[in-house]
């Protein structure tokens, strides 16, 4: 099993251009971003904690990251309420319409963000599409205000990343196997007790990947926030841009980039946690009821999660 | 034997279609309560579609399906009351052993002290009740399948279906498990249906087989019946081993084999047949024996393979004619051994046990 260094290295050289991209374009912009932050003024004479200081005791950041945070937790949570749907209609589906459906799905990664963006304010807008056909239908008598709203906001991000909810999602629903609905529904389950007993359950992995994709890529979507927001609603990439380009205040900038990372980092952390968190707790009390002496080791396998074929029970009684 | 959980299912007239494809045609079926029946038939002769339709995941084309004279062919699955154990087992991978038998009662809202009642005496009456905590994938094959037939009685279901439930195990286990599952819905006294394409399991554990073929059904019968007396030429030839010999019927109704031998048939076995028409006629390899070629009336042929298979052998010898038969006869240490290529006379032991058919257009 063990292999010699030099074999070890000769298998990680191909991986070496991108380790070597990811190195240039991410962790040193990181470093730079880091060191920036500890400078006291945007003159850079000084250094110390004063960014992170302003950001504790201003609350207006504060509350900016809050509402940036929860409008990824919320746009990732309606894409998943509306890819379960697409995803099941897409189960059902010959390959003919698969194929449409996967067309229609993948349409808007294949279009800049802009002109999606820019397709939203041409329907929300105040002469935009929905107001013109409301008016005219004689259902509202004044436009009303969709764009520069949250609702308004919540409903651009949401079409314009519901693509990274979609694939995944339905990745996991062509692996389920399709005679577990079957057997549910056979045993007496009604269609809705199904979906949420044994559908919902053995997707979760697809629905908890796209739920991260679509949050972290929503609540640092800078472009849709931006314009759909028009200025009204501030937005952690905004305010950060704001900071660093209008107030030339690039040490604060660069620390309210770090909190807001790790802060998206601590949310992906946590809810892929809970994706998995079940699984390996039980594989461990599994593993501890069948050898006793070991449950040191069970606690070590829970960590890394063993797949429960490779734990040694379950063989025949006979 | 109790009978307490059997209901009568009645099949009339059933046909269905995939697109262009006839499935099933004309099937018509009564199954007496607590009956234990088994569908046999060749790959794509349409016996999962039949068990579909029966539990209610597929809605026939026409005819009808009674449980109890109800009629049920509008009723959804998850309403019509019929359990199925799938061919994969289907035990939900994310749930417990205790989880997955209580799955179907909980959904019938049934109250948890009920539920935990129900699945422990399910649990002990497939002895799986000490693996209530396991998960589907830490159990064995068979513990699996035990785990899917407590899982379907749960809900004492008015049939139960059972679609090629051995073939995923292993030889050895799959006969344990036959008469274990036997035993175990015999008792439960469950109206059953097993779809199969092993003639031996289906002659093992029903006590009447479906045969069926494109689609149709080409008898029902008593697994004794079909071996001794099969109504046509496809079921003589699927179950068991059948030596088939060409003929012609005589003007006086008897057979004249093309090995030049003639038989003398009752008449229900020639009934059918015209004079000058030609026949196939079936001999089972247990009904031939081996004789001394002197002896008046002998087949004579020519030896040309001896198979010992422990406490039998198989003879294979060749008749005047070419056409080759096979002879099954108990050995015995003393039994002298024939050698190939030896000349012998072959006689048939038992001549009311011979199948006569219409030979198929050449
Ligand atoms: N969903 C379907 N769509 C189209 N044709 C189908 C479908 N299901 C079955 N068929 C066709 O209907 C016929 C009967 O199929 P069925 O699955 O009932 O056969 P089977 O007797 O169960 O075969 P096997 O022993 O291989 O399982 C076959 O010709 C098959 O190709
Ligand atoms: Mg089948």
């Amino acid at each position: 099993m063990t292999k010699s260094k030099s074999g070890t290295l000769r298998d990680l050289l191909p991986a070496l251009p991108l380790a070597a991209l990811f190195l240039v374009g991410f962790v040193l912009p990181l470093t730079v971003l880091g060191a920036l932050s500890f400078f006291q003024s945007p003159e850079f004479t000084e250094l110390g904690f004063d960014q992170y200081r302003r950001f504790a005791d201003d609350g207006l950041a504060f509350s900016i990251l809050a509402d940036t945070l929860l409008i990824g937790a919320e746009v990732a949570t309606l894409s998943l309420c509306l890819a379960y749907p697409l995803g099941l209609v897409y189960l059902a589906a010959g390959p003919r319409l698969r194929t449409i459906l996967t067309f229609l799905i993948m349409l808007p990664l294949l279009t800049s963000t802009v002109v999606r963006t820019f397709a939203w304010i041409v329907i929300l807008g105040r002469e935009g599409i929905v107001n013109s056909i409301m008016q005219a239908l004689g259902i509202w008598d004044q436009p009303a205000r969709l764009i520069y709203t949250w609702g308004g906001l919540i409903l651009a991000l949401t079409q314009i990343q519901l693509p990274l909810m979609a694939l995944p999602l339905i990745n996991s629903l062509i692996r389920l196997d399709p005679t577990l609905p079957k057997a549910a529904e056979g045993l007496g389950a009604s269609r809705v007790r199904v979906f949420f007993t044994v559908i919902l359950p053995l997707t979760r992995p697809g629905a908890v990947a796209g739920w991260l994709l679509v949050f972290a890529a929503a609540s640092t979507a800078f472009i849709t926030q931006s314009l759909i927001g028009g200025g009204r609603i501030i937005l952690m990439p905004l305010y950060i841009y704001q900071q660093a380009v209008g107030e030339q205040a690039w040490p604060f900038a660069a620390a309210l980039s770090l909190i807001f990372t790790a802060a998206v980092i601590a949310v992906v952390v946590a809810v892929d946690r809970l994706g998995k968190d079940r699984t390996a707790a039980r594989t461990a009390r599994l593993k501890a009821e069948a050898a006793p002496a070991a449950s040191a080791d069970a606690g070590i396998a829970a960590m890394v999660s063993l797949k429960p074929e490779q734990a040694d029970i379950g063989r025949p009684n006979a | 034997m109790e009978r307490a959980h059997g209901h009568r299912l009645t099949l009339t007239g059933i046909e269905h279609h995939f697109g262009a494809t006839r499935a099933l045609e004309a099937i018509s079926l009564d199954v007496a309560p607590g009956e234990f029946v088994a569908l046999l038939g060749p790959s794509g002769c349409g016996k999962t579609t039949l068990l579909q339709i029966i539990g209610g995941f597929i809605v026939p084309d026409a005819g009808a399906v009674q449980l109890d004279g109800r009629h049920v062919e509008a009723v959804p699955a998850n309403r019509r009351g019929v359990g199925m154990v799938f061919q994969s087992y289907a035990l939900f991978p994310h749930l417990s052993v205790f989880e997955n038998v209580a799955y179907g009662l909980k959904a019938r809202g049934e109250r948890r002290e009920r539920v935990a009642a129900k699945v422990a005496e399910m649990l002990a009456l497939v002895q799986m009740q000490h693996f209530a905590d396991r998960r589907p994938a830490e159990l064995s094959g068979g513990q699996q399948q035990r785990v899917a037939l407590a899982r379907a009685l749960a809900v004492e279901p008015a049939v139960i279906l059972l679609d090629e439930p051995f073939s995923a195990l292993d030889k050895n286990l799959r006969l344990d498990m036959q008469i274990e599952i036997k035993r175990l819905l015999n008792g439960y006294g469950v109206t059953s249906i097993m779809v199969t394409h092993d003639q031996e399991e289906a002659l093992s554990m029903a006590d009447r087989v479906v045969v069926m073929n494109h689609g149709r059904i080409e008898q029902i019968d008593t697994p004794e019946a079909l071996y001794d007396r099969p109504a046509s030429l496809f079921v003589n030839q699927f179950i068991g081993h059948a030596n088939l010999i060409g003929g012609t019927i005589s003007s006086t109704g008897d057979i004249r084999l093309s090995a030049g031998y003639d038989l003398v048939l009752s008449p229900r076995q020639s009934a059918a047949a015209q004079p000058g028409s030609r026949v196939l006629v079936s001999l089972r390899p247990e009904n031939l024996k081996l004789v001394p070629t002197a002896t008046p009336g002998a087949l004579q042929a020519r030896l040309t393979a001896v198979l010992p298979l422990g406490g039998t052998e198989v003879i294979e010898a060749e008749l005047a004619s070419g056409e080759t038969v096979k002879i099954h006869r108990s050995r015995t240490a003393q039994s002298d051994r024939p050698r190939p290529g030896a000349a012998v006379g072959l006689a048939i032991t038992d001549l009311s046990s011979i199948g006569v058919f219409p030979a198929p257009p050449t």
